[in-house]
């Protein structure tokens, strides 16, 4: 019973990873633009094929998965500057029909160039039982990978003057325009960042899911549900409530609700949140003088 | 006899500006002396703040500004920034959620690090109070303290051009004695000239060597400071004796 228990909470740690880091997508997002990325799954489903075709083209794992990244990033940059930019001052919903429509579009390019048969997805870890026989090596190497590409994203914001620039323009745009920080660019990095952690939770992700063009729906309520739970405005708390996230959904999976009504429980935490505590267990909350 | 010839820093002509269909600024011309401090006075509505932001382009204008002879109207705010205009905007500008260190840092934005942190030593002669605080969440400071963060912020940008838009504002007096005395020094020590915007009219016309007198986004009045301030309209309205 305990090892079973053990053996759930470790594994929730694993797949908590992905959601931990597709919530920190969205809360770079939602940091910068105060609106909620509903394509950030989607995109990062985009970018885990990228990464399958260039692996198909017989590139090797981590040539493809850095190939993935890279343009994942680009194609971030891209988006903010072609689609968001022009609507910097559109009405909220304006930007909420963009998201949506982001969504639908890049769920149909992934279906139509790439297909919607499922497909499998590699792991360059070994696939053998670890720590004991608690974690596959993908699992053990995935939360690895997770927690490197968490730690260099809060390397980057603490101590590079870039990344210094970008948290300012997310928290006072006139102020950082009058210190010379071109603060349009800051946002486009900081959706090509997002896009770039999207590459990699989805290549993490895809092996144990499996890849077609819907592979990042459940994950994106997983992640949002984290996001929302640890504060949506602040990175750490994001981090921390998409582990939890992971916890919570595989220990309530095999012992609650069981696996079919997982997801609700997603949308359970959701809620509760949202009524309850709407700023997260550590977010900010937000005085507006009237 | 020769008169040397004062040359301006920054010169305005028929400036208009707007924020969507609100004109605040009627084609208001203006000037200000290389080396000097030149204060912007008027009652609230008057376009003081505009004016600051039409220099720094973060509002929509007509007209032409030039800086050292060089055009920067509708140039990008960054740029004109890159150019050395500093401003230190109407309530602070603080950037709360980050530490007094991060604030200065961002200050030099433009500048490479290393010499941006060698200046940091000269902004605590000035304010040793920030030296204590650097560690700190900015949005913990005190009122006073902010405002000198956000003085410090624009100086490390070594700017030729310090726009101040109120730095009294909401101050005890003793904080705003303190504060115009460093502000004294700063331009004493020289390379700055410096715009300011202020609702004490008294504290402005002492401070600064030249003065105009903004109306509903005209200039009523303009000349040095000393004139300015033995004017019989100016003392009734502004002055309060």
């Amino acid at each position: 019973m305990l090892a079973g228990v053990i053996h759930q909470i470790m594994s929730g740690i694993a797949t908590g990873g992905i959601y931990a880091s597709v919530a920190l997508a969205l809360v770079m997002i939602y940091q910068a633009t105060h609106h909620v990325n509903f394509a950030q799954g989607e995109m990062a489903t985009f970018s885990t094929y990228i990464a399958l075709t260039f692996i198909n083209a017989g590139f090797p794992y981590w040539v493809a998965f850095a190939i993935a990244v890279v343009l994942s990033f680009g194609i971030g940059v891209t988006i903010e500057r072609v689609l968001m930019r022009p609507l910097a001052n559109a009405p909220v919903l304006a930007s909420v029909g963009v998201f949506v429509g982001l969504l639908l579009i890049i769920n149909s390019l992934s279906g139509w160039f790439f297909d919607y048969t499922i497909k499998q997805f590699p792991t360059p870890f070994p696939d053998r039982p670890m720590l004991g026989g608690y974690l596959s090596g993908h699992e053990l190497g995935s939360t690895a990978v997770t927690l490197i590409v968490l730690l260099s994203v809060y390397l980057f914001f603490r101590h590079t003057r870039l990344g210094l620039a970008m948290r300012a323009a997310a928290f006072n745009a006139t102020s950082s325009r009058l210190v010379g920080v071109r603060v349009g660019w800051m946002l486009a990095l900081g959706w090509g960042l997002a896009a770039a952690i999207g590459a990699v939770a989805g290549c993490m992700v895809a092996p144990i899911v499996f890849l077609d063009p819907n592979m990042m729906a459940g994950i994106l309520l997983y992640a949002f549900a984290g996001a929302l739970l640890g504060g949506i405005d602040n990175p750490l708390g994001a981090v921390l409530g998409g582990f939890a996230v992971g916890v919570i959904e595989n220990l309530g999976g095999a012992y609650l609700v069981g696996t079919e009504l997982k997801l609700t429980l997603a949308l359970v935490i959701i809620v509760t949140v949202l009524t309850i505590k709407p700023t997260g267990l550590m977010g900010r909350k937000v005085y507006s003088r009237v | 006899m020769r008169v040397p010839r004062v040359t301006n820093l920054l010169e305005a002509k028929g400036l208009y500006a707007a924020y969507g269909e609100t004109r605040v600024l009627h084609g208001i011309d203006f000037a200000i002396r290389q080396g000097g401090v030149t204060a912007l006075l008027g009652a609230n509505g008057a376009g003081k703040t505009t004016t600051l932001r039409a220099i720094c382009g973060l509002v929509r204008t007509r007209g032409e500004i030039t800086l050292g002879g060089k055009r920067i109207d509708g140039s990008a705010t960054e740029d004109i920034v890159r150019l050395g205009v500093a401003h230190v905007p109407e309530g602070r500008g603080t950037f709360m959620e980050l530490t007094v260190e991060e604030n200065m840092r961002l200050g030099a934005y433009t500048r490479p690090a290393r010499e941006a942190t060698a200046d940091f030593e000269h902004m605590f002669d000035y304010f040793p109070r920030l030296k204590e605080r650097f560690k700190q969440q900015a949005g913990t400071l005190s009122g006073g303290e902010q405002q000198m963060l956000a003085i410090v912020r624009a100086l490390l940008l070594r700017p030729r051009l310090l726009l101040l838009d109120e730095p009294s504002f909401g101050l005890a007096p003793l904080i705003v004695q303190e504060i115009f005395r460093i502000l004294t020094r700063i331009r004493q020590d020289g390379g700055v000239s410096i715009l300011l915007v202020e609702q004490n009219a008294a504290l402005a016309l002492e401070f600064a060597e030249d003065a105009y007198l903004l109306e509903t986004g005209r200039v009523v009045m303009s000349g040095p400071s000393a004139d300015i301030s033995k004017d019989e309209g100016v003392r009734r309205s502004y002055l309060g004796y």
